[in-house]
């Protein structure tokens, strides 16, 4: 018997017809009797007290049915909660109030201090100006490392030098090291804020029922089971009595893994007034009051021997987690972070250090990599830095100092086991595709006729399968990170899954049917995936760190081998075999070498609900739950390599050609895997080329829109060429490693090696990002001027 | 902080020129004209502009359409889109720098909804067709209740977002002169990555002569300084002479002198920056109109 599968087929999203034909259901698509909306007031100060607040004017507007101030529900909204705290023995981590409606003083542009609710969102907003605050502005401060020196303002009275904690990791003797090194080689390296720009911004809308105390709230997020946990316990209201519901959700890149401010006050404004309530964020205040990104200030040092063997690196960063700790921000910069930093290499010595710092911004948590890229950057930068420094091969530096390869773990000096690697064979693939020696004719050629290229590897490897929740919990997180599913045959033999992770345009609904469908032989339109609501399905923990297969994948699995295993006593019981003897495959029963005894999947699924012929003491029904805690995380690697080309008269800077080859064990479904890793490389080559978000002084965002916040576009890229190279994990049994963040790990530090490169003849060392056309031309403007100054000099010496 | 909805305004969509001015004059400056859209609702969903009414220009008879005349000039409708102005032969084969400047427009939506006159009338210091408008000597028609009359397009853009435009006047349409033989014109820019709009953006619109000397040169500016501006001084350099690179060049390093400390400083760029980059797309903008004008 053949078995068909579609594992590995490429099998079109069943998710998206109804998303192109308009048929989506998000937030702001639901409608509900006497919905009322809900404006919020913002700070326009980054820093502020606020003395008094006036609502009478707004209140009495035309449509406004109530406006609450933070006073008002102080007591009903509580604190938001950081749901990840690091040592407070070893890191001094404080995690100070949080309100949900700033009382008494703001802590960044954006911040909420008040809600007004009315009958039209016309209305709301006409009346949100009408709300007078009375701001008393205090000095502001947003950047970190400014933040942590004496006579900074504060911004948390009970965080001292604004420090959130000062956490830190090692392996080996780095300072030893560096003592015995030839080479010791150091660099400023700044990964600058970005905002994250899902495609749909957040929105909410609840409802409350007084009858039976039940409150509902519709919301897009990626973790619907720890908005309705945190919900609770901010709030008290009991968490049997609240359901949340992620609708279709229009893209998140961690920026909707939190529990927000706006999601606590619809709900008890909802709860208040017993009436459901609307907000829907305008981009302008998705600018200012969802999550950003990075902003790292990192002092790198890497030292090793002349011919290329590194021995050690030492990173010291300032963290800008912003105006307060979001949900998992203490986690992004520490764990996400320094775990990483060994790289794919075999150096031993190890020292890193972060302060995690409270400035006058945006809270800063999780986007897409959360840590990995800010950790990934550092790493490959300074790869490329000590081969330069050293003369070598960008390339031979590497492959001196790869892990060799390996399928059953290999422990890190810095405490974590990889669970299989090959970085080798991913750069091999990788100039299978891209002729290095070619390229450096041509880059030569290019030069004598004025235009200048460059090329840059990255060589990344990333931790995936948010998960052993002992690990992380003894790590600081609140929550378990396991993941869920059910398996629910009905009777005529079709079947429901309901998975705890949380789709937000990964396509889930597709994948896990592929493996459903291959499973159990029966038709993918036979196979429904249901998700993201708390009231339908069991507890999961959500989506987000590449997770959802490499965990969600594999609850799946085994809630299918349960339903088979049960499904296999009922045949057995009807041929009259003991179940040992039989075999499942392409959705029929039967046993071996015994043609006529046959069954259909179909039959049993109705035998079992039928129940007139089961073994003995065995339940009807066929259904089953699990819960699955992996033993480790999941570790993709691979190579990207990017070529840059740069205009030496204008400094536009632009990507030529993109290869990528991804290492992420098995694959269930390419082309939604090349999907991903497509998304990926273009907001990692955004981060390097074009976006930044830029704070004044005292806390206005520079760049509050879309007009001045360069998010890329189609047009700014080549055909990205694509491949894999496939070390399955042995984590899971699907072999399968997560995929959803390669590209924004790995391309950043491709395109800034590959700038570099292109103008090392100049005498350029290292570059910040973004490489704007201005920041190039005058970096290539002063390296032209010291180049004629040497050169002057030198002639000066030799008269 | 906005919630992306406007201040509470009165709506207009006269069908004649003559009601429109009528409904600017009832508001008493406090009237904004629609004329596409993509400046003015933004700025009201900020907030930043909210107009007591706006007055629609839609239904108003006979503002759209290309008309090539005997001439050879070229009448355009100001409710002419900037989709209209990229697919039309008589704009592509007699002054196609106009079509360069409108396909460089923001995106698709934008360049379906936009209009020429409404990019005029507007005068973001950083649009396109600003700059195109000043190089090929666009004569600007505008029209009240009670008068019409024609203004020169390098007497047109006044400063930041201000025209020669009265309060009671209406953009009509322009007339882009007739280039004649031996004229070529282009548009280059450096564009803001974010908006896309012109960061530096120079259109040049150059005669030459059988025996290779340019006998003409115009030249606009846009995005560098507080409003689109003709570059004179560069266009001095070049009339008179073989377009060599040395000639060139020596212009590029007069473009934009008009407005030395003036350049505009951003979070997007800086005066200085913009000043160089000034110079290398006047060059860039004259050598394409250049080998334009020899083919």
């Amino acid at each position: 018997m053949t078995t068909e599968t579609l594992i590995g087929q490429e099998v079109k999203r069943v998710e998206d017809h109804a998303l192109i034909t308009g048929r989506g259901q998000y937030v702001d698509d639901l409608r509900l009797p006497g919905l009322l909306h809900l404006a919020l007031v913002r700070s326009p100060y980054g820093h502020a007290k606020i003395n008094r607040i006036d609502v009478s004017a707004a209140a009495n507007a035309d449509g406004v049915v109530s406006v609450f101030t933070g006073a008002d529900l102080a007591e009903q909204l509580g604190s938001l909660p950081a749901g990840w705290l690091l040592d407070e023995e070893t890191a001094g981590m404080k995690a100070p109030e949080h309100p949900p409606l700033a009382f008494e003083k703001v802590r960044y542009v954006g911040d909420a201090v008040a809600a007004v609710v009315a009958n039209s969102p016309a209305a709301a907003s006409d009346a949100v100006a009408l709300v007078e605050v009375d701001y008393e502005p205090l000095d502001a401060v947003t950047d970190a490392e400014k933040a942590t020196a004496d006579g900074a303002p504060i911004v948390h009275d009970d965080a001292p030098g604004n420090l959130a904690f000062d956490w830190s990791v090692g392996a080996g003797d780095y300072e030893a090291a560096a003592a015995e090194a030839d080479v010791v080689v150091s660099e400023r390296i700044i990964n600058q804020r970005l905002i994250p720009n899902p495609m749909e911004a957040r929105g909410i809308m609840a409802d409350y029922n007084g009858g039976t105390d039940q409150l509902t709230i519709w919301t897009s997020t990626q973790i619907p089971h720890l908005v309705r946990l945190l919900f609770s316990l901010v709030t008290g209201h009991p968490e049997h009595k609240v359901r949340v519901v992620a609708p279709d959700v229009g893209g998140g890149f961690g920026c909707k893994l939190y529990l927000y401010a706006e999601e606590v006050i619809c709900g008890i404004v909802a709860k208040q007034l017993e009436r459901p309530v609307k907000w829907i964020e305008s981009r302008t205040e998705n600018y200012v009051a969802t999550t950003h990104g990075r902003d790292h200030i990192a002092d790198a040092e890497i030292c090793g021997t002349s011919d290329g063997i590194v021995t050690g690196l030492k990173v010291h960063v300032y963290a800008n987690l912003g105006g307060y700790l979001s949900t998992f921000a203490p986690a992004i910069p520490t764990i996400l972070f320094g775990l990483m930093l060994g790289g794919c290499y075999k150096f031993e010595n190890l020292s890193c250090t972060v302060k995690g710092v409270f400035t006058n911004t945006t809270p800063v948590d999780a986007y897409r990599g959360a840590g990995r890229p800010e950790a990934t950057y550092v790493v490959e930068r300074m790869m490329e830095r000590y081969a330069h420094e050293i003369g070598r091969d960008v390339l031979g530096v590497r492959r001196r100092n790869f892990v060799r390869p390996f399928k059953r773990g290999h422990d890190m000096p810095i405490g974590v086991t990889y669970d299989s690697g090959n970085y080798q064979g991913a750069l091999a693939a990788a100039l299978d595709k891209f002729d290095y020696q070619a390229f450096r004719a041509e880059q030569r050629a290019a030069r004598r006729e004025g235009k200048l290229l460059g090329v840059g590897f990255s060589t990344y490897i990333e931790i995936c399968g948010m998960a052993p929740s002992a690990v992380a919990g003894a790590l600081g997180a609140g929550a378990g990170l396991w993941e869920s599913s059910t398996v629910r045959v009905h009777p005529t033999g079709t079947v429901t899954v309901f998975t705890g992770t949380s789709p937000h345009g990964q396509g889930h609904e597709t994948t896990l049917a592929q493996i459903t469908s291959s499973r159990l032989g029966i038709p993918m339109e036979n196979v429904e995936v249901v998700h993201g609501d708390t009231e339908r399905h069991q507890f999961g923990t959500g989506t987000f760190g590449s997770r959802s297969l490499a965990v969600g994948g594999e609850a799946l699995m085994m809630s299918l081998d349960k339903v088979i295993d049960k499904a296999k006593q009922i045949a057995a019981h009807e041929m009259g075999v003991d179940s040992k003897q039989v075999s499942f495959e392409n959705g029929t029963f039967y046993v071996e070498d015994i043609q006529e005894r046959e069954i259909p999947w179909g039959d049993v699924a109705l035998g079992a609900y039928w129940a007139k012929n089961l073994p003995d003491g065995l339940e009807p029904g066929l259904e089953a739950v699990s819960f699955f805690d992996p033993q480790n995380f999941t570790w993709p690697f691979g190579t990207h390599v990017a070529v840059i080309e740069i205009d030496e008269m204008t400094g536009e800077t632009k990507l030529a050609r993109y290869v990528a080859i991804d290492d992420v064990g098995n694959v269930i479904n390419p082309m939604i895997v090349d999907g991903m890793v497509h998304g990926g490389i273009a907001q990692g080559v955004g981060q390097a080329l074009q976006e930044c978000a830029v704070y004044s002084d005292d806390g206005q965002l520079m760049t509050g829109s879309m007009m001045d916040y360069a998010v890329p576009t189609a047009e700014d890229f080549p055909n990205f060429e694509t491949g894999r190279t496939v070390t399955p994990t042995t984590v899971n049994s699907l072999g399968a490693k997560g995929a959803g963040e390669t590209g924004t790990i790995a391309a950043s530090p491709a395109v800034v090696n590959a700038a570099v490169d292109a103008l090392k003849h100049l005498g350029v060392t290292h570059l910040n990002m973004p490489l704007s056309a201005e920041k190039m031309w005058r970096t290539i403007q002063d390296a032209k001027e010291a180049r004629r100054a040497r050169r002057s000099a030198a002639a000066r010496r030799g008269n | 902080m906005t919630t992306g909805v406007t201040d509470p305004f009165a709506y207009h969509a006269p069908t004649t020129v003559r009601e429109a001015s009528q409904a600017l004059l009832r508001y008493r400056g406090d009237a904004k004209v629609l004329a596409g859209g993509h400046s003015l609702i933004p700025m009201m969903k900020l907030r930043i502009a909210s107009p007591q009414a706006i007055v629609d220009l839609r239904n108003v008879e006979g503002l759209k359409g290309i008309t090539a005349n005997d001439d050879g000039s070229i009448t355009i409708g100001s409710m002419t889109t900037y989709y209209e102005l990229i697919t039309s032969d008589v704009i592509n084969s007699n002054a196609s720098s106009i079509a360069e400047a409108a396909s460089q427009v923001a995106d698709t939506q934008v360049r379906n909804w936009g209009t020429i006159g409404g990019s005029l009338a507007h005068a973001d210091p950083a649009g396109d067709l600003p700059a195109v408008a000043v190089a090929l000597g666009f004569e600007i028609h505008a029209a009240s209740a009670r008068s019409q009359r024609t203004i020169a397009s390098d007497r047109f853009f006044r400063g930041y977002l201000e025209t020669a435009l009265r309060p009671n006047e209406i953009l009509t349409g322009v007339t882009v002169p007739a280039q004649g033989a031996g004229s070529g014109d282009a548009y280059v820019k450096l564009a803001n990555k974010a908006s896309h709009y012109a960061i530096v953006g120079v259109a040049a619109s150059l005669t030459i002569d059988d025996g290779g000397i340019c006998t003409s040169a115009r030249i606009g500016i846009t995005g560098a300084g507080p409003h689109a501006v003709r570059s004179r001084r560069a266009e001095r350099i070049l009339v008179g002479k073989e377009l060599n690179e040395s000639v060139v060049n020596r212009a590029a390093q007069r473009g934009g002198a008009e407005i030395a400390g003036l350049f505009n400083d951003d979070v997007h760029a800086s005066a200085e920056y913009r000043e160089a980059m000034t110079q290398v797309y006047t060059a860039r903008a004259v050598n394409a109109a250049a080998e334009r004008a020899m083919n």
